[in-house]
């Protein structure tokens, strides 16, 4: 197709379709039903100060230190970094390491704050009218606000703005696509005015003249709540997409609404395209206009072993267990699960110390009847029932002998690197094999592997440049001897010429000096016996 | 207070492995009944010598390989090649054939080629291809449809010719394979490839009594059975259409050029559809999915080449059935097919 018709058959409203994908049961009415509640203050708070995807920002509290709410913890340093913000006023209580929202349950710093309960808020700084504001200063603001997205991997927004490259669309994802979620839902129905202003604010920033909001058919709450704010947005269109897992996966939505492909190795931007979530477009409006930081999000709890299933507004630093307190968990059976995420893409909890943090849009508690455990895994029948879900094209299945292969070779020639790890193969996989973690272990592995060779390389080089310093060196110290050789030779010549002493021979007779005078001494030696042969006897 | 960890996802479509193979063990009961019910009982007793001699190899192989029986055995392809080399040999073939045909499929070609999903050629048409090169006389006497022939032969009957080689009452199969006529009868695909040989047209051919209305006796029964079958699998989505559908194709398209340009010398499309293991090889054999292509545009082209390979085996070539052959052949393409029919992975170039 080409561009021009591309573009026409966009406007026109068109929806295409991506290959493969599944429909798992929604499970949505479990915590849909409900208006968003606010989770009542902790007592203490553990903010990590990495949040999103990039580098640490700088810390800028120290122990003992009263903190009000929406107070930065730490200064947004390096180009990725990105400011964490106290989400309630009380005193830093301990600054250390720390378990944190992470698949492998590492440590990082948190910073722990004590509540003092009145919840005192830093004065904020609103933008009513940025437009007027400088395009540099509101992505400012936007970064010191700790805006990252709050979809996916937490990427920060300013970052991703501040790529000064045209744009055709901005697309605003509402899909929600993952079994069980319903924060954006809940969102879209109760603040759809906030989210469009939001996209209103991204699209001036990303100096986009069209925005697509999209939102699955299973939403019909959320479609009109959103419809009826869109009136006053001429600019922007709503495009609803059928339900079909992972249609809110990045790619996938492009896909869906342009037709279009990023780019193996490429981004959106490449393709004229910006996405941005929905609950991160709301926080963009409120960091401009409110002049709020990013400090709480809305979280779904849910599962059949909560007893208050819903969403709730709950802050950045919040442990999951007070979160779980609250909405009536009681851990009951020993293979108990709690899910940071969707059943489709998220992670297990080793315990409920960690905190709740700007990607967490979801903590799911299935009980066991629910989301059975991982059977025992068999081998691969090769039934291809893998390859027909695969959004990415790949064939799971080579993927996964090539994995237990070690072939990194063979994984890369299948580009194991387009594998977005949705886990639609290893839903459908009649042989229980968790592929998805066969592919990120073997990434992790080439990863390193890279890594190796290029710290090798580096050391190699190294080597090599030390060498030829060496040899380079050795031969300028030579180069220096035979000069100086030479120089004392032709001296002597001119000396002999002008009629001077050989030096030749005032070194002969030099040694003749020192001969005789050796002689003398073994003389003298010979005729006085020894001393010490006398001590001796 | 800890918790289970696990690897996403963490939510799982409820059909196993085990779930799949019970789909296709129900979905072979309408061709076996069909079978045994034209080829008597000695079905039944082909089925549990290939079975129980498909349970001891696969034991022997995991004791020699260091690892338990059940961890081979619950994925079900000992078990689902035992059946098909069992259907495809001869009812009354003698014990020891399908016996040697079942020890050959699952301990060489399955197991030495490392197990479960590496082999490449599909085991039981490699078993049954071995049987038909060694032992060519007892692999192609398939006695007479019962409704054709002199004799009835009880459950215990079929017993003692397969495992003597006479009934109780003293006849041997070459007699049992007698028609009124007191000739030997071949399979209807043999029969007319003789009778084509000698210059018969079909139409003659066809007089024989061994033919029913659509194709064989008996075989054209067996055929829509195992076409039912299949296409309960295709329903159930145990098997994409794509292989079924290629071989059928390839096999009925240029039957049906053929016959058009010489229908006296040709064997019909629907002659072959009907015939010998093709129903049985559309639906059950070429979608083994181990030896198979990859994707399912590779697979519709699999299927394509098995069903033309048939197709000229069975005009031109020196045996009666082709359907092993043509999966054998077809196999050895695969890498060749997966190689080019790989799905452009999104991101690189493909059009949506
Ligand atoms: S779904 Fe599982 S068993 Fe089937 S081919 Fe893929 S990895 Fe193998
Ligand atoms: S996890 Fe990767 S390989 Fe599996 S379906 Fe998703 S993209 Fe394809």
């Amino acid at each position: 197709m080409s561009t021009a018709a591309n573009s026409k058959a966009i406007e026109a409203g068109q929806i295409w379709d991506f290959p493969g994908g599944i429909h798992p049961p929604q499970r949505k009415e479990l915590s849909n039903q409900t208006p968003i509640a606010k989770l009542p203050l902790a007592n203490t708070y553990v903010v990590p100060v990495k949040q999103h995807a990039g580098a640490p920002a700088e810390l800028c509290v120290s122990v003992g230190e009263q903190v009000l709410r929406g107070q930065p913890l730490t200064r947004a340093g390096v180009s990725l970094g990105l400011p964490v913000h106290a989400p309630t006023s009380g005193t830093v209580t301990s600054i250390g390491p720390g378990r944190i929202a992470h698949p492998s349950g590492m440590t990082d710093v948190v910073v722990r704050i004590e509540a003092d309960g009145n919840d005192t808020p830093a004065p904020p700084q609103p933008l009513p009218d940025y437009r007027q504001a400088a395009r540099a200063d509101v992505l400012e603001r936007l970064r010191n606000a700790g805006i990252a997205g709050l979809g996916g991997a937490g990427f920060p927004t300013a970052q991703k703005l501040a790529l000064q490259r045209p744009i055709d669309y901005l697309i605003i994802n509402g899909i929600e696509c993952e079994p069980y979620i319903s924060a954006d839902d809940r969102l879209m129905r109760e603040h759809a005015a906030t989210i469009l202003d939001g996209a209103a604010i991204l699209m001036h920033l990303a100096d986009a003249k069209k925005a697509l909001i999209a939102i699955e058919d299973n939403k019909p709450e959320a479609i009109a709540a959103m419809k009826a704010e869109l009136t006053d947005y001429p600019n922007m269109s709503l495009r609803i997409v059928p339900t079909k897992y992972p249609s809110g996966g990045e790619k996938q939505l492009i896909q869906l609404l342009t037709g279009r492909q990023v780019p193996s190795k490429g981004l959106p931007i490449d393709i004229g395209l910006l996405m941005q979530n929905v609950g991160t477009a709301y926080a963009v409006s409120r960091a401009i206009r409110q002049g709020e930081p990013l400090i709480e999000r809305v979280v779904t709890v849910t599962g059949e072993a909560v007893e208050k299933p819903g969403n709730y507004w709950v802050r950045l630093g919040t442990p999951v267990g007070e979160v779980l307190h609250y909405t009536g968990f009681q851990q009951s059976d020993p293979a108990q699960r709690i899910i940071m995420g969707g059943p489709m893409m998220g992670f297990t909890l080793p315990d409920t110390d960690v905190p709740v943090v700007k990607i967490t849009n979801c903590l799911l508690l299935p009980s066991v009847q629910e989301l059975a455990p991982a059977q025992h895994e068999m081998n691969c029948i090769r039934c291809g029932a893998c390859a027909d879900v695969c959004p990415a094209q790949l064939l799971p299945q080579q993927l996964q002998w090539l994995a237990k292969a070690k072939d990194y070779d063979g994984l890369e020639g299948q580009n194991l690197f387009d594998c977005i790890e949705c886990g639609a193969c290893a839903y459908v996989c009649p042989s229980e094999i968790p592929l998805v973690h066969y592919y990120r272990k073997a990434k992790a592995e080439i990863r390193t592997l890279a890594r190796e060779k290029a710290k090798a390389e580096v050391a190699r080089e190294r080597f090599e440049a030390r060498q030829v310093r060496l040899e380079r060196e050795k031969e300028e110290r030579l180069e220096r001897h035979r000069k100086a050789a030479e120089a004392r030779k032709k001296a002597q010549a001119e000396q002999v010429k002008a009629g001077g002493d050989n030096p030749q021979d005032a070194v002969q007779a030099a040694i003749a000096r020192a001969k005789a005078r050796k002689a003398a001494q073994q003389k003298a030696a010979a005729e006085q016996p020894s001393s010490h042969e006398d001590n001796n006897e | 207070m800890t918790f289970k960890l696990a690897a996403s996802p963490h939510s799982h479509q409820r059909r196993t492995t085990q779930q799949v193979m019970r789909w296709v063990y129900v979905a072979l009961i309408p061709g076996l009944l069909t079978l045994m019910y034209f080829f008597g009982w000695g079905v039944l007793w082909q089925l549990a010598l290939a079975v129980s001699t498909a349970f001891v190899v696969e034991a022997l192989s995991m004791r020699l390989r260091g690892r338990t029986i059940q961890s081979a055995w619950q994925d079900h392809t000992a078990l689902v090649t035992a059946i098909l080399l069992a259907i495809s040999i001869p009812s009354l073939a003698p014990w020891w054939l399908i016996v040697i045909g079942t020890a050959f499929a699952i301990g060489v070609v399955k197991h030495v080629y490392g197990g479960v999903g590496q082999n490449i050629f599909n085991p039981a048409m490699a078993g049954y291809v071995v049987l038909l090169i060694s032992f060519p006389v007892q692999m192609t006497s398939w006695p007479l449809p019962t409704q054709i022939s002199q004799f009835e032969l009880s459950f215990m009957d079929a017993a003692s010719v397969i495992f003597t080689g006479f009934t109780p009452a003293g006849y041997d199969l070459e007699q049992l394979r007698m028609g009124a006529d007191g000739l030997t009868m071949a399979t209807p695909l043999d029969s007319l490839r003789t009778a084509l040989n000698h210059q018969l047209t079909i139409g003659e051919a066809l007089q024989q009594p061994i033919f029913g209305t659509l194709a064989g006796l008996g075989w054209q029964w067996v055929n829509l059975a195992f076409l039912l079958g299949g296409v309960v699998l295709i329903k159930q989505r145990i098997i994409s259409w794509h292989i079924p559908t290629g071989m059928l194709l390839g096999l009925a398209v240029p039957a049906a050029l053929a016959w058009l340009f010489a229908p006296d010398q040709s064997v019909s499309p629907l002659m072959h559809l009907l015939s010998g293991a093709t129903m049985l090889g559309a639906f059950f054999i070429a979608t083994d999915p181990v030896t198979a292509a990859t994707s399912n545009r590779g697979r519709l082209y699999f299927g394509l080449l098995v069903g033309f390979l048939v197709f000229v085996i069975r005009t031109w070539g020196g045996y009666p059935d082709a359907v092993a052959f043509a999966v054998l052949l077809a196999n050895m393409t695969v890498p060749i097919i997966d190689k080019y029919t790989q799905p452009v992975a999104y991101g690189h170039g493909g059009r949506s």
